[in-house]
């Protein structure tokens, strides 16, 4: 099973769990219908995209709402702490949540009475968490884009705000990032890191670079990083080796941009709508 | 109050002279900070939002830089509007993160772009609607972009009151850059 943990930008939103339906712009979990805009939910749209067209499962989901006062993140928080060992998984993401050091310790714990360890992916607020709690080592690939790459890199930073120095890298910064980053523990094996350039990292080594077709109004797009995250972490769990997983998802993501021909005022529910068309060049 | 007092006249670690000159307020959580940030500043207070060191950090914090002899009236301001801070302890520069300051704008060409730290915001040159909002990984980005995609710069809108975490503080200066750059006529 591929598991995915969130939040969802509606304070009245309980905490959910259960395997959604995308119909047309929005998810469907429980009674609950979520509008697929940037975040979470961005995130598991192409990822239910993905596994449709590789005619696999869709994903269990464990969402709660949350505007940013972590009230919703305590709550998914302990949830997870109490029950996701009663799960099992093959490959489990984390993406938005308050970053909370003691909750995503919990949640760790919980990970290690797993009787098989699954491929462990995290991005935004639980990856910023796992970093600062020193445990990216325990997880197996982390999607960030270079201004939270040079997060990682920065031993220091408890948080992409305060990256000293490098926040606004460049690409040619990129490989220097990397190195830091592993040197002070703060990357798991793998990489994926999202920029003008995708690059697929093992343990420091670059193994590929992917950088077309080039969509500059992409960078501007919300959610086409959390639409990656969801790409990869739905290919991974379907079997595809890591490397390779990376490089297809990092490609159709960029593709699917391509076919939406997007303006920087595009939203990103056109581009996940692309996903398939995009997945189909890409894979026999 | 007392016990802030007494922790500010009988400071019991050794400092520096230099270090006695500014404290930190340390906050519940982060919307707080903004909060206090904002009443601190109307009122005319020099104070700046930066990183707390990392033994009294939580995980996603920011505390108030503050001059220590403001202590006892800033703790009074804020007492009044009832947000009190959990704590405030005294720093050395080296150990305290600054956010960043730097703004990098991208032009294309109908619409621009603003990045303050993780956070970036598009704003259509003509109409000045914001058309999107990328970056950042904290629980209040998806919501603050839900809340401003669509909306017009000039309409009178506190993103501030809205964020609660430092990428909802990072769009803050981003949409107030955004401001400058396209409403200064």
């Amino acid at each position: 099973m591929l598991g995915i943990v969130g939040i969802i930008p509606d304070e009245n939103f309980p905490l959910v769990y259960g395997t959604p339906t995308l119909v047309e712009n929005f998810l469907i979990v429980d009674r609950w219908q979520i509008p697929v805009e940037r975040g979470t939910a961005a995130l598991i749209a192409s990822a239910i995209k993905t596994l449709e067209f590789l005619k696999k499962p869709s994903p269990l989901v464990f969402l709660v709402g949350d505007i940013g006062t972590g009230k919703g993140s305590k709550v998914l928080y302990r949830f997870l702490a109490e029950n996701l060992s009663q799960y099992s998984f093959k490959t489990l993401t984390f993406h938005y949540i308050l970053p909370e050091i003691d909750g995503c310790l919990k949640v760790i714990l919980a990970i290690e009475k797993f009787s098989k360890k699954p491929f462990l992916i995290a991005d935004a607020g639980f990856m910023y968490a796992v970093k600062m709690a020193g445990y990216a080592n325990f997880f197996d690939l982390f999607t960030p884009d270079i201004g939270e790459l040079a997060f990682l890199a920065d031993e220091k930073a408890p948080h992409p705000f305060y990256t000293r120095g490098f926040l606004l890298s460049n690409e040619n910064d990129v490989e220097s990032l990397i190195e830091r980053a592993y040197k002070h523990q703060n990357a798991p094996p793998y990489l994926l890191v999202k920029g003008e350039k995708d690059r697929i990292v093992f343990k420091k080594k670059v193994l590929l670079t992917i950088e077309e077709p080039l969509v500059p109004e992409l960078e501007a797009i919300g959610g086409t990083g959390d639409t990656l995250t969801g790409l990869v972490s739905a290919l991974i769990y379907a079997g595809y080796p890591t490397e390779k997983a990376g490089a297809i998802a990092a490609k159709a993501n960029r593709l699917a941009g391509a076919l939406a021909c997007p303006t920087p005022a595009t939203q990103i529910s056109t581009i996940i709508n692309f996903i398939p068309q995009a997945l189909q060049r890409l894979i026999d | 109050m007392m016990n802030w007092l007494t922790k500010f006249f009988l400071p019991k670690k050794e400092k520096t002279q230099e270090n006695a000159q500014r404290a930190l307020l340390i906050f519940e959580n982060t919307s707080e900070v903004i909060q206090a940030e904002k009443v601190l500043q109307k009122e005319g207070y020099k104070v700046k939002v930066v990183g707390p060191p990392p033994e009294v950090r939580k995980g996603c914090d920011l505390a108030i830089e503050v001059p220590v002899v403001e202590i006892p009236g800033i703790l009074n301001l804020l007492k009044t509007k009832k947000i009190e801070p959990l704590d405030f302890i005294s720093f050395s520069e080296d150990e305290i993160l600054k956010p960043v300051d730097l703004f990098n704008v991208k032009d294309f060409g109908e619409y621009l772009m603003v990045r303050a730290a993780n956070m970036k915001i598009t704003v259509d040159k003509k109409t000045l609607t914001i058309v999107n909002v990328s970056g950042g990984g904290c629980p209040d980005v998806p919501y603050l972009a839900s809340v401003l995609v669509g909306k017009n710069l000039k309409d009178i809108f506190s993103l501030k009151d809205k964020g609660h975490t430092l990428c909802g503080y990072a769009l803050h200066l981003a949409f107030k850059k955004t401001k400058e750059l396209l409403c200064s006529e």
